[in-house]
């Protein structure tokens, strides 16, 4: 341990510790603009700035490490003039207008200069360039509030290996962004939206369709109704104060319902669908190698996660036949919901109107490909993030904190908890194979809770294997197999796990989610997602899956009648034509 | 000389012998030879001519049948870089200046042949008011010392057998045989070397933490980018003395044990990279780089790595991150490169003017450096004078020795001895001294006192035409220019310092501009990320601490050294403020 | 210096020269670490500018984010993504250029070509360019064309310097 002293208090932390994180630990904040845990600290923003007894200049808390007998100021007059004085500099450089920005309210600059008293800019002068992106369908970009923090360039490149941001040029007018100042659109960017759920200020945002979402609900001619993913009900109560991890799933029902939606559904039953037709799927593709001995493309890789599916198509085309041909579970319930649904309640498609809340930016994306159709109608009208629901709820005035509960509708609104940790990275796998091994043995997965313990949790590639035993007799070309399942989370561990089957490397099945932490930690998540903020997030989903006695999709009683009325069997003719799809490599598309 | 080829060296005595016989053949060349004509084959002399000076004296002596009698050799840069192309004549040291292919039958049938010097040829201007013909009576020579420059104008830089005649690789090969890294360590902290980047690090110190460092792999670079506009002694210890830098480079490699190493060559420095590279290929040639040197078991590999055009990439975290591949941006020190360097090893970075110094000091001994240079900074400094000083060029001299002597003794005064308005020191990082404090020695500590810096060596001397304001403009557009942009004060800061002082320039200052250029400048110095920011702001805090009367006199519209407010005159010429290097 | 060896080549080579020559340059030293600037620098230097074909390449084999090359190109002023002239004039603009008349010598310059930094003629002929300081300073103000340097210019030289170098 080293003994060091901040602001005359005596500290004791671990060796390697930042001046930052002993700070904090003895409850001194230290702000910081472009610091992000688990990464090397850049100290580039330089408002980390503290004194250290016997330094020449100001040290940077966030790169610098504790020493013995360490005496650190944060506060002194020079650290608040230096700190107050980068602040200015920013904000001097600044081509924003708080007034009309969508960050305003959780701005980090902004609160740092109100923090600091900031009320006069003392030194104008030429502001960054302004150059708006706005060429892809789920982000926007603003050069000019861009602070060149660059904690998008690392989650971009460390994080998810996909390269479309960088630092351009030198100096003043350096920019952040793709090569040559190329718009994202003609990148290969996969729109997982994690930059803009990093970015300190309102250079990367989402693009809002909320306006869209208002307008559908005002025009008495539609039947609107809205979708929530799983990851949703655990993460919309921090937009309203409440801790990460706080399950707001009735609330959001209500508060769904007072925004005028005519239905409140749950893409819980997509996901429910999703199983179903993905673990057929698989079983299908087991025994096409395994019986028939036919060449068939192994593992089989899951599809419901956007990004990836981008992921795959600009870097790795030739395992895109290892994709599911299942579309998501956001696509599966916008098909349903225009075709089935519409039928029940007896309108034309055209007349209805799908809104989804996602936890991702490339939600918006996925709804937008041509695939996502039926006949030329969409699959999925809108998506909002999950920001963008806490945002529509405070425009209507809705008082989310005192909402009463109340529960989805029928019958798209009925789910298992296997849909529910969809949220959770391992959640699909585990939901899947909850299903696929009661399919095959015709008993449940004898596993504590129906847990698979291996695949939980934040480890970036996880691996589980499951031996088949007693079978049913349809499935006896399965007797003794052990079935090789993999997790991946975020885009380098996928890439890991590619290269790992590239070596030879046995799977039958592979999990991949383009965000930290699966959905739960998407980029259309509320802000700032740690470590510790996925923890909570992931045990609530688990816990709202407990708490279920439904918990195994081809149990959801609304998904047997699916199928009963309408689709027929798993993999079916109709099936086929609304719920599968393929994807194409893009290599119209410069590679970042 | 280069009679012979020479296979790999084996051990310390095959270099002994190999110099021996070097030495022996020099010597009957010498009886045999009626003269020798130097020519300076430095960069500057080079681009006024010298190549076509060197093969028309070679056609001539032919053509006069003096050519086996006569030698002709090139050599490094022997400093007055004003007055080139230089020739000397060897046997009686005479020097002449701006030389041209026409005076070339003159000086063959004058002087080689008759003995009678060429009078109009000769260094003029000497600060006793007399011309000087030989380098023995020139003021400019006979005022400076020479340790990191001895070999400059006397050793052809192009020539490995040269220099290792005068006692080349002596260092390395006495370190080899004998010296362990602790020794070598040891005797360069008595000799109390000190960092020539401009910082004053001591070398011995950082040797010895790299040395500590249990690493398997360790590194070791020389900074040659040496980027502060008129700075080029650097250039010409490369030009001129390349083998030095190897030598100083293998023989610290050995102290701090890496057996890699890299020269990182500033882009526009193609003469130093291409001899720098000859010598390198010859070095290796003779064993004397590569796998187990001179038999003694101890191995170091050099390449050479060029700049792209980045100041920054000076600082020393900046030029690893290039030679890593990536854009040269400082990172956070610490951890300093020899705790976590180029690609995570630890590694030393020294100037080139610092392992210059590395071999003389390990032959002579760290003492008699020692004798040089005042208390606290030992031994000599480079400068390269330039600016409105006579005789401009590269000079030599003890730490300690003042500013006056440098500019009047050496330099030989300003140019028309128009009144000498301030030194330069330092570059864009240093500042300026005004004539109050001519008499300030040229040491570390003293220049700090003034709000200067050493620096790497740059001296520029401006009269009383140039304008005080103008030029801190001039070096905030290169600042500005060059600011690498990762860190807020850095890349804003600077931008706004220079808009204002191109307001004032402009004639459109405002009162208060004065306090906010401080403002400014105080800040970002305390709230930079590397080197380059925290003295960014150097030379205008210094400009303003000096000549804030001209600042002032600005703002309300008045430039005394009419440099200023010109822009109408220049109506269709129309001066660009903000040129960029970018193209 | 770029364009001092490669006068008429880039006028010439199509994407597939280029790429075969990328291609070459590549083999000899892939796995050698933080090879991608040495070569870039070989690559402006053979065409005077780096093809966007080239930059392509080198990110691809190299397994570096085009977005980083571009940045890495970007940073360092020696690189160019633009074809230059036949002829690059660079003007230095070093402290002893500067406080020696390097602004007239400039200025000069911009009117004979009547371009800015960074332009090329409309013939083709000429680039403009500016240095930070050459290491010419005791022969200042200087100027480069195509590498070779010009020193202690005055300017009314420059028509008759920079007519010898237009073909």
């Amino acid at each position: 341990m080293i003994k060091l002293y901040i602001d005359n208090q005596p500290v004791e932390v671990p060796a390697n510790t930042s001046i930052l994180d002993a700070g904090r630990g003895v409850g001194i904040k230290i702000p910081t603009l472009c610091f992000i845990e688990n990464f090397e600290a850049k100290g580039a923003c330089r408002v980390c700035l503290v004194e250290v007894k016997g330094a020449k200049n100001l040290v940077a808390a966030c790169s610098t490490t504790v020493l013995e007998g360490m005496e650190i100021f944060t506060n002194s007059k020079t650290v608040r003039d230096s700190r107050r004085f980068v602040v200015e500099m920013l904000l001097s450089e600044h081509n924003g207008d708080c007034k009309t920005c969508l960050r305003n309210d959780d701005c980090e600059l902004r609160q740092l200069a109100s923090e600091m008293g900031i009320n006069v800019l003392e030194f104008e002068g030429e502001p960054a360039p302004q150059n708006i992106d706005d060429s892809t369908p789920a982000l926007i970009r603003d050069s000019g509030k861009c602070i060149k923090c660059r904690r998008c360039v690392t989650i971009c490149n460390e994080v998810q290996g996909v390269g479309a941001l960088f630092p351009q040029g030198r100096g003043f007018y350096s920019s952040i962004g793709p090569s040559f100042a190329e718009n994202l659109a003609a990148v290969a960017c996969v729109q997982c939206g994690q930059c803009a759920a990093i970015c300190p200020v309102g250079a990367i945002i989402e693009k809002d369709h909320i306006a869209g979402v208002w307008q559908a609900i005002d025009n008495p001619s539609k039947h609107v109704i809205v979708q929530t993913a799983p990851a949703i009900r655990a993460a919309l109560g921090e937009c309203f104060g409440y801790e990460p991890g706080t399950l707001v799933t009735g609330k959001m029902v209500s508060a769904l319902r007072r925004l005028g939606f005519d239905k409140v559904f749950d893409t819980n039953f997509g996901a429910d669908l999703t199983i179903v037709e993905e673990g057929t799927e698989l079983l299908h593709r087991l025994k096409k190698a395994l019986v028939d001995k036919q060449p068939v493309a192994l593992p089989q890789f899951t599809s419901c996660s956007p990004g990836w599916i981008n992921f795959v198509e600009f870097y790795y085309p030739d395992f895109l036949e290892n994709l599911s041909t299942c579309k998501s579970p956001q696509q599966m319930f916008g098909a349903i919901a225009k075709t089935y649904y519409a039928e029940k309640i007896g309108k034309r498609p055209e007349d209805i109107v799908v809104v989804s809340v996602m936890p991702c930016t490339a939600k918006k994306y996925e709804a937008q490909r041509p695939e996502m159709s039926h006949n030329g109608i969409r699959d999925v009208d809108y998506v909002l993030t999950t920001r963008e629901l806490g945002r529509m709820i405070k425009q209507a005035g809705i008082d989310f904190r005192s909402l009463p509960d109340s529960k989805m509708d029928s019958p798209l609104g009925i789910s298992s908890g296997a849909a529910d940790i969809f949220a959770n990275t391992g959640g699909v796998m585990e939901a899947a194979i909850r299903t696929v091994y009661e399919i095959v043995t015709g008993r449940p997965l004898p596993t504590n809770q129906l847990h698979i313990e291996p695949l939980m949790g934040l480890d970036g590639l996880k691996k589980a294997t499951l031996k088949i035993e007693g079978t049913l007799p349809e499935w006896q070309f399965l007797e003794g197999i052990e079935l090789k399942v993999g997790v991946a989370h975020s885009l380098t561990n996928a890439v890991r796990i590619i290269d790992a089957v590239k070596k030879g490397e046995e799977f039958h099945f592979i999990e991949v989610m383009t965000c930290p932490g699966g959905c739960i930690g998407g980029g259309g998540q509320p802000r700032f997602t740690t470590n510790e903020v996925r923890k909570k997030r992931i045990a609530a989903i688990y816990q709202e899956d407990e708490g279920k006695t439904l918990r195994k999709s081809h149990e959801n009683p609304d998904i047997k009648q699916l199928y009963a009325e309408f689709l027929g069997k798993p993999l079916g003719e109709k099936s086929h034509q609304l719920l599968h799809t393929h994807y194409k490599a893009k290599e119209n598309l410069k590679p970042t | 000389m280069n009679t012979f080829t020479v296979s790999k060296l084996q051990s310390v005595s095959e270099l002994i012998q190999l110099r021996s016989r070097l030495l022996n053949e020099e010597e009957q060349a010498g009886l045999a030879r009626k003269e020798r004509i130097l020519i300076c084959m430095g960069g500057g002399c080079l681009a006024s001519g010298a190549r076509k000076l060197k093969d028309e004296f070679h056609k001539q002596l032919h053509h006069a049948h003096l050519h086996n009698s006569v030698e002709v050799k090139g050599i490094g840069c022997p400093g007055p870089c004003s007055h080139g192309p230089v020739v000397i004549i060897d046997s009686d040291k005479t020097l002449y200046q701006n030389v041209s292919p026409g005076d070339i039958s003159e000086i063959i049938e004058q002087h080689i042949q008759n003995r009678q010097i060429v009078e109009r040829l000769i260094f003029r201007d000497n600060t006793d008011g007399k011309s000087a013909s030989s380098i023995a009576d020139i003021e400019f020579f006979k005022r400076q010392t020479k340790i990191v420059l001895h070999n400059c104008g006397t050793v052809d830089p192009l020539s490995i057998n040269d220099y290792i005649s005068h006692n080349g690789y002596a260092a390395l090969s006495k370190v080899l045989c004998g010296m362990t890294p602790e020794t070598v360590i040891r005797e360069i902290e008595k000799s109390g070397l000190r960092g020539r980047g401009g910082a004053g690090f001591p070398t011995s110190l950082k040797w010895s933490l790299a040395s500590k460092s249990s690493s398997s792999q360790k590194y070791i670079i020389c900074n040659a980018d040496e980027g502060d506009p008129g700075a080029y002694m650097n250039r010409s210890e490369l030009e001129g003395d390349p083998h030095s830098i190897i030598e100083g480079m293998a023989i610290g490699a050995f102290a701090i044990g890496a057996n890699e190493g890299f020269v990182y060559v500033r882009a526009e420095y193609l003469l130093a990279v291409e001899r720098l590279q000859n010598a390198i290929n010859q070095t290796k040639e003779y064993g004397l780089l590569g796998d187990n040197i001179l038999g003694s078991g101890f191995s170091f590999n050099l390449e050479i790595r060029m700049g792209s055009g980045a100041f920054v990439c000076g600082e020393e975290t900046a030029l690893i991150a290039s030679i890593e591949g990536k854009r040269g941006e400082p990172r956070p020190r610490p951890p300093f490169p020899v705790q976590r360097g180029l690609w995570g090893k630890p590694t030393v970075i020294n100037n080139v003017e610092t392992f210059v110094n590395v071999p003389v000091i390990l032959l002579n001994g760290g003492d008699r450096f020692a004798s040089y240079g005042t208390q606290k900074s030992k031994g000599t400094k480079v400068f390269a004078l330039a600016g409105s000083v006579r005789h401009s060029g590269l000079v030599e001299v003890p730490i300690g020795t003042t500013l006056r002597e440098l500019i009047y003794n050496i330099g030989g005064g300003t140019v028309n001895d128009r009144p000498f308005k301030a030194a330069l020191i330092g570059g864009s990082s240093g500042g300026c001294i005004p004539k109050e404090h001519l008499d300030v020695p040229l040491d570390y500590e003293s220049l700090n006192e003034l709000g200067a810096i050493m620096g790497s060596g740059g001296l520029i001397i401006i009269d009383e035409t140039s304008c005080m304001v103008d030029v801190a403009r001039f070096f905030f557009e290169f600042v500005t220019e060059e600011s690498c942009g990762k860190c807020t004060p850095c890349r804003v800061g600077t931008k706004r310092i220079l808009e204002i002082l191109l307001r004032i320039c402009d004639g459109e200052g405002k009162p208060g501009d004065i306090e906010k250029l401080i403002h400014l400048g105080e800040e970002i110095k305390r709230t930079s990320l590397c080197g380059l920011g925290q003295s960014a702001p150097n030379f205008v805090l210094s400009a303003i601490r000096y000549f804030r009367n001209e600042f002032e006199a600005h703002i309300t519209r008045h430039c005394e050294a009419g440099v200023c407010f010109r822009e109408k005159k220049f109506n269709d010429l129309e001066i660009q403020h903000s040129a960029s290097t970018k193209d | 210096m770029a364009a001092e060896d490669n006068k008429n080549q880039q006028a010439l080579a199509t994407d597939e020269e280029i790429l075969t020559y990328v291609d070459h340059l590549i083999a000899e030293c892939r796995e050698k670490p933080g090879i991608v600037i040495p070569l870039l620098q070989i690559t402006q230097k053979k065409y005077g500018y780096l093809p966007e074909p080239a930059l392509r390449k080198i990110s691809h084999e190299l397994h570096i984010p085009y977005s980083e090359v571009a940045g890495i190109v970007g940073f360092y002023a020696y690189f160019s993504i633009q074809a230059k002239g036949k002829n690059v004039v660079r003007v230095c603009q070093g402290t002893a250029c500067h406080v020696l008349g390097g602004n007239e010598v400039f200025a000069a310059v911009k009117k004979e070509l009547k371009i800015d930094v960074g332009e090329t003629t409309p013939d083709g002929q000429f680039s403009l360019a500016v240095g930070r300081c050459f290491g010419a300073c005791g022969m200042a103000p200087v100027i480069m064309v195509n590498g070779e340097m010009i020193q202690q210019v005055k300017p009314s030289q420059i028509k008759r310097i920079l007519r010898k170098y237009k073909k």
